[in-house]
Formats: structure tokens, sequence, C-alpha cells
């Protein structure tokens, strides 16, 4: 069980260096394992600042998160975060660390399972936004896991191919946390907790 | 495509053909080859020139001088970039260097450095203390600018140094280190012909055209100074895109 208890945060203010307004002030989260679990809220709420806590990005003012120790988590990030200058396939890539021959099966996996293969050796840039996304989300499935982090994930990705990535992403990853605005795409993973944050 | 090229020779023919008869002009109402030499007398000079082996001689050794100041100022650039902007305190520490460097004139350090140095290191000293701020700076940028969104990415996905180093790092450097090689390059050459010229290095192109001038060999003077704008302008086009091709065989 991943647990966030009693977990406060805030941002500094990049010229002063002082806090600003908590984010996040105790707030508790229980994220069984091989469940997915649903964040939703408006924006400012905190969402993506939980996110970070959990990815390690941040450290928390007040409270504990635990169960996360040892365990490799994985993200699809509210934006891309690509390396332009490379290709879909290398983006993939870079997250392995398996043998050559290992990598390159995988990435071909991947690739036919995102419906990227024809763009595959493409600069990020030639990419339409919803294939930007699908190498965002080949590269976390390519990373694996424990637990995948999943920020806003089908932006810009039509409802046909929302239907088929979605068990996609289900079948490689047990244990979820998503983030959306989204009530449709929460039932869409089969979310069996939501939590609103306001 | 191959119009488009073709208007381009037409056009670039076209301001060569102006300012070449602007200058013949201004040659004859001169007067003098003395005072001005003519485009024609220029070419015909340099063309003279090339058939010595004095010119031959002093291009090389030139080309060599500053190849030497240009390469080893773009490696302390590139290391003194990466540190200062990695390191808060050695960007406190070295950052007035920088500052003292960069508001130095070109002459003093050309003086000054005759005192410690030969006159034949002299100019590779100098191109250097030129390169290395303009290196630092772009590298520093370069270092600093890079996209804090896509270090967190490399830190969750656990990139080795190494790949960070390359797969982020570089790339985004790469742009702002080929202005630096762009603009230090000639940077680099202007600098170290005055350096020549006022080091009188043995076999040189400062050399040769402090000579031109002290016998009033004018026409002499303009083909020396045509073959060090020409030479810099092709040299500089073939190291940006030599430097960038690599690059793009690297990605």
């Amino acid at each position: 069980m991943i647990s966030v208890k009693n977990v406060g945060f805030a941002y500094k203010n990049s010229v002063t260096g002082e806090k600003e307004k908590p984010v996040l002030s105790g707030f508790s989260l229980d994220i069984p394992e091989g469940s997915a679990v649903c964040v939703t809220g408006s924006s400012g709420r905190g969402k993506t600042t939980l996110a970070k806590l959990l990815l390690g990005l941040e450290k928390p003012d007040s409270g504990e998160i635990s169960g996360l120790e040892g365990k490799r988590v994985s993200v699809v990030f509210q934006e891309d975060r690509l390396l332009t200058w490379y290709s879909a396939r290398r983006n993939i890539a870079a997250v392995l660390t398996g043998s050559r021959a290992e990598n390159a099966a995988l990435t071909d996996e991947l690739l036919r399972e995102t419906e990227l293969t024809e763009a595959a050796d493409k600069p990020i840039r030639e990419l339409s936004g919803g294939m930007q996304r699908r190498v965002s989300i080949a590269r976390a499935l390519a990373f694996g896991g424990d637990l995948i982090i999943l920020d806003e994930p089908l932006k810009g990705l039509d409802e046909e191919l929302k239907r088929r990535i979605v068990p996609r992403i289900r079948k490689r990853f047990k244990t979820i946390l998503l983030i959306t605005h989204s009530a449709d795409e929460a039932k869409l993973f089969g979310c069996e907790k939501t939590i609103k944050l306001d | 495509m191959k119009r488009g090229k073709g208007r381009k020779l037409i056009t670039y023919a076209a301001v060569a053909v102006f300012w070449l008869a602007l200058w013949q002009i201004a040659a004859m109402a001169a007067g003098s080859e003395l005072l001005l030499p003519s485009p024609v007398s220029t070419a015909k000079t340099l063309w003279e020139l090339m058939k010595t082996g004095r010119f031959w001689l002093s291009l090389g050794s030139t080309l060599l001088r500053v190849a030497a100041g240009f390469t080893l100022g773009v490696i302390a650039g590139t290391l003194l970039g990466a540190v200062t902007a990695s390191v808060p305190f050695a960007d406190a520490l070295l950052s007035p260097l920088r500052s003292i460097i960069k508001a130095t004139p070109v002459t003093s350090f050309i003086v000054l450095l005759l005192l410690y140095v030969s006159p034949v290191r002299t100019p590779v000293a100098v191109s250097l203390l030129m390169v290395t701020p303009i290196a630092w700076a772009n590298v520093s940028k370069g270092v600093t600018g890079t996209d804090p969104q896509l270090l967190e990415m490399a830190k969750v996905f656990r990139f080795s140094r190494m790949r960070t180093l390359k797969s982020v790092y570089v790339p985004s450097v790469l742009p702002h280190f080929l202005a630096a090689v762009s603009t230090g390059f000639g940077f680099a050459w202007k600098s170290c012909v005055a350096a020549e010229v006022i080091a009188l290095s043995r076999n040189s192109i400062g050399k040769a055209l402090y000579e031109s001038k002290l016998y009033l060999e004018t026409a002499e003077l303009f083909a020396w100074t045509a073959a060090i704008i020409l030479i810099s302008m092709a040299l500089e086009a073939l190291l940006v895109r030599g430097i960038g091709r690599l690059a793009n065989d690297k990605r």
C-alpha cells in the first residue's frame, strides 16, 4: 500500500525565497497495490504537486509518504517532456537499460501498442500533439515499474484511440494513480476510488 | 529549389559587382595607387603573392596559430562555462575574470603578453583569450537554459549522468556552442593577425601586413587584407557547417 498521510506542501517564492500559500494541506490518500485511484479537481488544487511528491521531485513540508521505498515509479507527465531532438523510437529507448536487442524488441512492441510504428523514426518535432502524447505514454510503459502516475494522459487523443490505449496501459500496470479532469477517463481506467482535491 | 538557388547566386553576384564598382570609382577618384589601389590591381597583386612561397608559409603559420588559439579557447571556455553554470561558488569566483578579459583591449593583452611569451606564441595566447569568454558565456547560457522539466524527466526515468549529459545537456547547449564557434572564429582570426602585426611574429600574415605598410606597398596591403577576409569567411562557413553536420549525425 502506498500511503500519503497528512501531507502539506507549499512552493517557495522564487524571488523572496519564502514559502507561499500551501498547495496541499493535511492531504491523505491510500493507493492499494493492484488498484487504480483517480484524483480530480480544478486547476491549481495541487494535483500535479501530488504527482511530484510521489515521484520524489519535491519533499513534503509536513506529513509523510510511505510504501514507495525501493519501488519503481513511472509517469506520464502533464507536459510531454520529450527529447525533441530525438525520434519517437529513441525517446522510448532512452529510458531502457537492457541489452541493445532487448531494448529494440521492447521499443518495437510499445510502438505497435501505441500505434506509432509508422512514425517511429520521425523527429518529435514532426509529430502531431496526439502522437507526441502517445510517445510519452510509450516511454512510461517502457520504463515499467510498480506504480504509474498518469497526469492527464489522454490529452489530445480521440475517443476511439483512448478506448484502445487504456487497456494496454492497464495490462502493463496494476497500480495506477490517474490525475484527470474528466469523469469519463476515470471510468475508462476503471478507477476503484476517486479523490477530489478542493 | 534550383531556381531559388540560381536567383540567390545572381543576387550575390549583383551585390559583389555593386561594391567592386564603388571601390573602382573611389580608386579612380583618388587617382593614386598609393592611396587607394583599384580592385583590379589588388587582385593582380594577390595573384602575384599567391605564386610566392612566402605567401603560403605566412598563411600556413598564421592558420596554425589561429587554429591553436581558437581550439584552446573553445575548450577552456566550454569547461569554464559548464563549471560556472553548475557550481554557483565557481561562478562567483570566476566571473570577474571573464568580465576583466572581456573589458581589456586586445592591444593591452598583446603588449602585456609580449613581456612573458615569445612573439610566435603571443598570437596564439591572444586568440585564446579572445575566444575563451565567448565560448564561456555561450556554453554557460546553454547549460542554465536547459529545460528544468527535461532534467526532472531524466531524474524520474533514472538516466545515468552520462545519459543526461548526452541526451539532455549536449543537445540543449549545442545551438549556443555553434554560435560561439561562429563568432569566436572571427575574433580568433582578427586578434591573431593583430597580435602578429604588433609582435612581428616570424612567418606571419601580420608581419607581411606590417612590412607592406612600412614600404608603402598599398596594393599588397589590400591584397593581404582581401586574403584574410576571404579565408576567414570560408573557414567560418566550413567550421559551422562541419560541426552542425557532426551534431546531426550524433543525434
